[in-house]
């Protein structure tokens, strides 16, 4: 996570968002997860920032891909930056008060660079006065008119949590529900209720995020289920952008609800953690940042307890599977890969298959970008180390890519699910 | 009575079976050439009367593209490899594992332990279509192949991933007159090998193996190559007769326990309802609207045409080029006026030394007294053997004979694009000069040969195949990646009932598309050009041409003999170029020519190069294979600077023994990835703390294939896979412990953002820990460290030492690591001032240096297939990155630069701007994920500096050919370069 203090980085082409930028610009984001960066955004827009989820899709992104990005490059890059591309040339913004936002978490993989990527992309296009915004707390870059405040990260916790609750919730109801529709109707109650209480005029305290988890279990408690038919419950861990988007696993989540499955899908705040606990590895393996590491210990230990909360509470509302709690899912898998494997999702992977199979999650489907280098490992590199561990274990590893086709992929799932129990 | 019916429908093929009481009592197995439901619907009017008009049918289908007519005629569907357990069970209950190959399709099913069940994914070779493939590249048909195999006597290596790149290494093979026996049985070995590194992965093949699906069942010889592979006795191989319909056996037995009852007339009636259900994929633009279109298209192309005379009334001097490229062979003689007297295009048949003969032998007869050829050249793949056996005059690389004739059509010309039939080529020209080279080395390479394999897979010939497609409605969109997926697409586009037409027009898009996004990655048509001439045979096709203008939305030029540009460019070199007297052999020295073609190993170094003895007749010979100079037997060739090859060696030294006491016992340490570097540093450290270490043997092939069975994926680079190969050799080696460390950080050389490791080096340790059977009982050591810091380094060092080993302390631990950081800070020292050296030596000695920037593993001469005593063949000499980064600056780059190893390329990339007679070579790594961002930088970083990028993939195929082509054209370039500087 550390960048090098002393290395003056020779980098060009950083056009910064500045102060004044924040007034009228749109700042475009790429979709991942529709329900935890649907909510942020709107969260962000309380607190004066245009932030616009993409809901885009079909060829042209892809085909927008392939021209702008190396080939070879993986797969959430060239959707990523081809779902951005095809947004500017859409014609529905003014491309000079628009802004686009790109995570990066300088690790060791190459996914750090797609924010760079982007920028060649839009510069041979002719839009190289476009700002992008680094979303990464490892201060990598700089954007004056997009600095996140303690509060605000704090608060963008808050929301992320609850996000990762509606989702849990949602995908525990979907399959079941009596009346079609009727979950998706749940979401987006509970979405609007958070945003109202997210005003961005003050600091929402935990209490009221306590009584918005409450507010989650209770509405989701009302969606009417039948329960009659039992499903196969089906795990869905690997790179973080094939594993939730849609776009980048050709809608895997549907897929697997018409083959009369639930699909169980870790929350996004399990990366954080993932990406907040590697400072302090980093400090136990090689002595690297004692200050940092004390102070990434504390972060952890915060949400954890926020995690621990909403476990206690779904416990006792009794209605919905709650998650393992992270810190037990960290040491899981220990077992099976050294803590030390930070790059990408790194030891998270197998940690989450672990996670899942204790749970009774035995049906698996590991996704990777084709070629994904860190998923050699910590993916395909692990799968039969866990089996030897879990025997139980029923794990099929799909690569996802622009001319992978659909009905190998599927196939290869449909092989797992038959001999599911 | 009750019957079950199975019916299994395949990428090639449908098979169906009829059951009744446990009884198979009907089959029958036929190829459906894309008309998936009418060959269904077929099959199973055929079996109505074994079946019988009242009996009561179940019936499943199953197959990789019988999902779509099951889900239209709502037919119960069945997986494919969870019909072929249920067929094992019954049919054949002691089997352990299931080996099954199909059209495109292979599967591997672990019944016996932990059941597991693994087909291919999205990267598809050795299957039934791979082997039909490299059939047709031998000109035989696959059952004569087979006979072939049985004749071998040796087996070549060919890579073994994908078919793309096995065919890549076949082709040198043909060319160089190899036994074609040989390549057959090595064409085998090949599916084997894809087989049980690609499926197996990890686990191995033991007990009652059964083998399933076609080719499995036909071909003999490729029997035999499992067998030996596998060591299995006749007793556990069973190649049953039901081999060919185990799946639709499968899906018979499994239709057992369907609900849906039918008599024959209604399933017949629910799969013709499926046969006319409505077709949804996605669609292209039709390539022509209308016949008018297409005529004004035809008018347009056809200006670019050349003058002919026909050689039997022309008199006086004619200048002959010959092209002899990878699947054809293409003659040409011109005259004064550069005018076309006879030209000639046939396919090599795998031997293009035969066809010249006959057509030289063909061409003396027809020139008489009258017509003399003065002057010749030859360029292509075959060029050296030609060359030889003719004694043609000259020998030109191939892009500067395309250069050469695409100057005669369009002398402003600055950008040339050839497909041809197995590859693309495609350069730049900026001043005259050839400036930019892609060649779609280890991916894609299919182009024309993917769709003529196609073509005739359906029963056509290419030219019809594509006609087809140029008038085609709603051409399928079948993607644009390599053409192995190509494949699937193709399978996803039959499932869903596409016709031919709109299939061909599809394939010529996607073959477009590939070569501009794939090969020339080109983003807009101003990357490519002002005045592109495209050429090579498949342009000859239409519906190419067209998709290529519409693709780039511009007109381009298409030369009328497209398919000649090379040999006319040859013709039109030797001309250029007329010596004083040609060389090239008389009709009596023709008459008397004879071909033959040994193979032998040759011994004079490590690398064991396969060389091919071609013997000509009258004291001619020509040795190819080689990759030095001297199995050629030209005495004592003085030998050139190389870096790569001195740094071999100095990192060997470091394994020879110590000779020291070593109480605490022997270490092995794999002799790959990171340990090409940091070899001196762990060899001291290890050893000042009383330990032996002992070093795995240089890599080889066989040391690859000894550790391949636990490779888990398959896509992981090379340098990577052959570690499971180091750690076999270090446990016979009968090694105490192995220390392999992980490491996150590389050592920070202050030039990037960060000193990480890539992912794979960085944890290649847990892979083979957690792959690696053999280590579960051992020793192996993995710890995490990181070097930047020695204070940290020690106090982590000490708590792992000190906590395993409780007689040492940790002031020995302080002790070894200083000791080791000098051991390494001396190696650094040595490296660079090597480099000084060599720099001086070719500075001395007015001679061209080779910077090859890549990674320290590069060196290892299984990685590199001594791609730098190639380079050095050519009188360059040779330094490595990591001894000139450091003498320049950093160079900007716009990309996140936190990888230690790669950062030392950008210095590299700079240093050779700076220094006149210096040219940078990159090597990638095939799968190489974090070169795909460094290879767009350290163009950035030549070009704007004025020089050319050259850029070499590495892989498991050791063809050499494709980077000959790279450096002779980047060395044509650099002399062409000077020679139009001295002139202005």
């Amino acid at each position: 996570m550390q960048s090098n203090p002393k290395t003056k980085i020779h980098q060009a082409g950083h056009v910064p968002f500045t102060e004044e930028m924040r007034a009228d610009y749109t700042i475009l984001v790429p979709n991942m997860l529709p329900v935890q960066l649907g909510l942020i955004c709107r969260l962000m827009k309380n607190y004066g920032y245009r932030m616009e989820l993409l809901d885009t899709e079909g060829q042209s992104i892809v085909e927008e891909g392939l021209k702008n990005v190396h080939n070879d490059t993986c797969y959430p890059a060239l959707l990523v930056i081809g779902q951005l591309m095809d947004a500017i040339h859409s014609g529905k913004y003014d491309v000079h008060k628009l802004a686009l936002i790109m995570p990066q978490t300088g690790g060791g993989c190459r996914a750090s660079n797609y924010i760079h990527l982007l920028r060649k992309a839009l510069e041979k296009n002719g839009y190289g006065f476009i700002p992008v915004i680094s979303l990464n707390f490892s201060g990598l870059e700089d954007n004056p008119g997009f600095q996140l405040s303690k509060t605000m990260l704090v608060q963008i916790a808050y929301a992320l949590l609850i996000g990762d609750l509606i989702m849990m919730v949602a995908n525990q109801c979907r399959p079941y529900e009596c009346v079609a529709g009727s979950t998706d109707k749940a979401i987006e109650i509970c979405m609007e209720a958070v945003t109202a209480r997210f005003t961005g005029d003050r600091m929402v305290r935990y209490g009221e995020v306590k009584h918005l988890f409450r507010y989650v279990l209770q509405a989701f408690g009302k969606v009417k289920l039948d329960r009659s038919q039992k499903k196969k419950l089906v795990g869905i861990v690997g790179e973080i952008y094939v594993k939730f988007s849609p776009l980048g696993n050709n809608n895997l989540e549907k897929f697997l609800l018409s083959e009369g499955c639930e699909p169980v899908l870790p929350g996004l705040m399990d990366f954080c953690l993932y990406c907040v606990y590697n400072s302090v590895i980093d400090h136990d393996l090689y002595g690297r940042g004692g200050k940092t590491a004390a102070i990434y210990k504390l972060v952890y230990n915060f949400i954890l307890s926020k995690q621990n909360d909403i476990i206690k509470l779904m416990k006792k509302d009794g209605k919905f599977r709650p998650p393992m709690p992270f810190d037990e899912v960290r040491k899981k898998a220990q077992s099976i890969i050294g803590p030390g494997v930070k790059m990408g999702e790194g030891w998270l992977l197998p940690a989450e298959m672990v996670e899942l199979i204790s749970e009774g999650v035995r049906n698996i489907v590991c996704t990777q970008p084709f070629g994904c280098l860190p998923n050699h490992i910590a993916g395909k590199g692990m799968i039969r180390k866990i089996r030897e561990t879990y025997p139980e274990a029923n794990i099929v590893a799909i690569d996802y890519d622009p001319g992978a086709s659909k009905i190998n992929q599927e196939n290869r799932i449909k092989l797992m699910l038959s001999s599911a129990e | 009575m009750n019957v079950n019916l199975g019916i299994d429908i395949g990428s090639t093929t449908v098979k169906i079976v009829v059951v009744r009481d446990g009884e198979i009592i009907h089959k029958r197995y036929e190829r459906h050439f894309s008309k998936v439901r009418e060959k269904a619907v077929e099959l199973v009017r055929d079996a109505r009367e074994s079946i019988g008009e009242d009996a009561s049918v179940r019936c499943a289908i199953t197959g990789s593209a019988g999902l779509g007519v099951a889900k239209a005629s709502g037919v119960d569907f069945v997986q494919e490899v969870y019909a072929t357990r249920k067929a094992v069970g019954v049919h054949v209950p002691q089997a352990d594992v299931v080996i099954e190959l199909g059209g495109e399709d292979a599967k591997i099913v672990f019944l016996t332990g932990q059941l597991e069940e693994r087909m291919n994914g999205s990267c598809a070779g050795g299957t039934g279509a791979f082997i039909d493939q490299m059939a047709v590249l031998l000109d035989v048909t696959p059952a004569e192949l087979d006979e072939l195999s049985r004749g071998a006597e040796r087996i070549y290596t060919i890579a073994s991933r994908c078919g793309v790149f096995a065919k890549s290494d076949i082709q040198p093979l043909l060319n160089e007159g190899a036994r074609k026996e040989d390549v057959a049985a090595s064409i085998f070995q090949a599916v084997v090998g894809q087989t049980l590194t690609g499926l197996a992965q990890g686990r191995e093949i033991k007990g009652d193996v059964l083998f399933l699906g076609g080719p499995l069942f036909f071909f003999k010889g490729l029997q035999k190559q499992f067998q030996q592979t596998l060591g299995l006795d006749k007793a556990h191989a069973h190649f049953p007769a039901l081999a060919p319909y185990a799946i639709a056996a499968g899906a018979a037995e499994y239709a057992g326990g369907t609900k849906s009852e039918y008599t024959v007339a209604s399933l017949l009636e629910a799969l013709e309802k499926a046969a006319d259900a409505p077709i949804v994929a996605q669609y292209l633009p039709p390539l022509f609207e209308n016949e008018a279109q297409y005529q004004e298209f035809q008018r347009r192309h056809g200006v670019h045409d050349v003058m002919t005379e026909n050689v039997t009334v022309y008199t006086g001097d004619a200048y002959l080029g010959i092209d002899c490229g990878s699947t054809t062979t293409k003659l040409v003689l011109i005259g004064e006026q550069n005018q076309i007297l006879f030209h000639h295009y046939q396919s090599n048949k795998g031997n293009p030394a035969d066809v010249i003969r006959e057509q030289l032998t063909k061409l003396y007869e027809l020139c008489g007294d009258r017509v003399h050829i003065v002057s010749s050249c030859v360029t292509g793949y075959g060029e050296a053997l030609i060359q030889n056996a003719f004694g043609v005059d000259f020998g030109l690389v191939e892009t500067v004979a395309h250069f050469r004739a695409a100057r005669h059509f369009c002398p402003e010309v600055d950008f040339i694009i050839d497909i041809g039939g197995q590859d693309i080529k495609c350069f730049k020209i900026r001043n005259k000069c050839i400036d930019n080279i892609s060649l779609n080395e280890a991916c894609s390479s299919g182009c024309g040969s993917f769709i003529e394999t196609f073509a005739r897979s359906m029963g056509y010939s290419i030219e019809e195949f594509c006609k087809l497609g140029l008038f085609a409605e709603h051409p399928i969109d079948l993607g644009s990646r390599c053409t192995v997926f190509m494949n699937s697409s193709v399978k996803q586009a039959q499932k869903d009932g596409a016709g031919i037409d709109a299939i061909s027009a599809g394939l010529s898009v996607s073959v477009v598309k590939n070569a501009l996004y794939k090969v020339i990655r080109a983003h807009s048509p101003d990357d490519l050009g002002q005045n592109i001439v495209v050429q090579g045979g498949t342009f000859l096709n239409d519906a190419i041409l067209r998709s290529f203008e519409q693709e780039i939305g511009r007109n381009v030029t298409r030369p009328a003999i497209s398919g000649l540009m090379g040999a006319y460019g040859a013709a039109l070199h030797a001309k250029d170029n007329r010596p004083a007297e040609t060389g090239l052999i008389g009709p009596d020295v023709l008459a008397q020519f004879e071909h033959t073609a040994k193979s032998v190993r040759c011994g004079l170094c490590e690398n064991h190069c396969n060389l091919t003895i071609n013997d000509f007749g009258g004291g001619r010979r020509f040795i190819s294979g080689n990759r030095c100079e001297r199995p050629l037997g030209k005495g004592e060739h003085k030998e050139l600077p190389n870096l790569y090859k001195w740094k071999l060696e100095k990192l060997k030294s470091y394994g020879a023994p110590s000779g020291r006491p070593a109480p605490n016992g022997t270490i092995g340490l794999p002799f790959g990835l990171n340990y090409y570097e940091l070899l001196p540093f762990w060899t001291t450290f290890l050893r000042t703390l009383g330990f032996e270490t002992v070093l795995s043997d240089v890599s080889t092939r066989d040391m690859y294939q000894q550790g391949q069975h636990s490779i888990p994926s398959d896509t992981v680079c090379y340098p990577a896979k052959l570690m499971h190969g180091h750690i076999e050799n270090l446990l016979q080696k009968g090694v105490d412990a192995i220390f392999y460390p992980c490491m996150t950080y590389n050592l920070d050389e202050g030039r990037a953002s960060n000193c990480y490791n890539c992912p794979v080096v960085a944890y290649y340790p847990e892979l083979l820990k957690a792959n690696v059977a053999s280590l579960q009982q051992f020793d192996f050591m993995m710890p995490y460290f990181e070097l930047t810091d020695h204070k940290r380094f020690i106090q982590q060092a000490a708590k792992y030492f000190c906590g395993k080993y409780p007689s040492l302390k940790k002031r020995q631990i302080a002790a070894a690591a200083e000791a080791a950081y000098q051991a390494l800070a001396d190696y650094y020292a040595q490296v660079r001032d090597e480099g000084q050296k060599a720099i001086a030596y070719a500075d001395t000695h007015g001679l061209e240096i080779a910077v090859i920037a890549g990674r320290p593993y590069h060196v290892d001469p299984e990685v590199g297939h001594g791609i730098d005593q190639l380079i050095s063949s050519f009188g360059l000499v040779i330094v490595s990155e990591d001894a000139v980064w450091q003498l320049t600056d950093a160079p900007e780059v716009h990309v996140l630069n936190q990888w230690t190893y790669h950062s030392r390329m950008y210095g590299a990339a700079r240093y050779v701007t700076h220094k006149e007679n210096a040219q940078l070579i990159q090597l990638v790594s095939f799968g190489c994920g974090i070169d795909a961002i460094t290879t767009d930088e350290m163009r950035a970083i030549c070009e704007d500096g004025g020089k050319i990028y050259t850029q070499l993939k590495i892989d498991e195929i050791s063809n050499l050919g494709a980077a000959k082509i790279r450096i002779r054209s980047m060395l044509a370039a650099v002399e062409e370069g000077r020679k139009l500087a001295k002139q202005s």
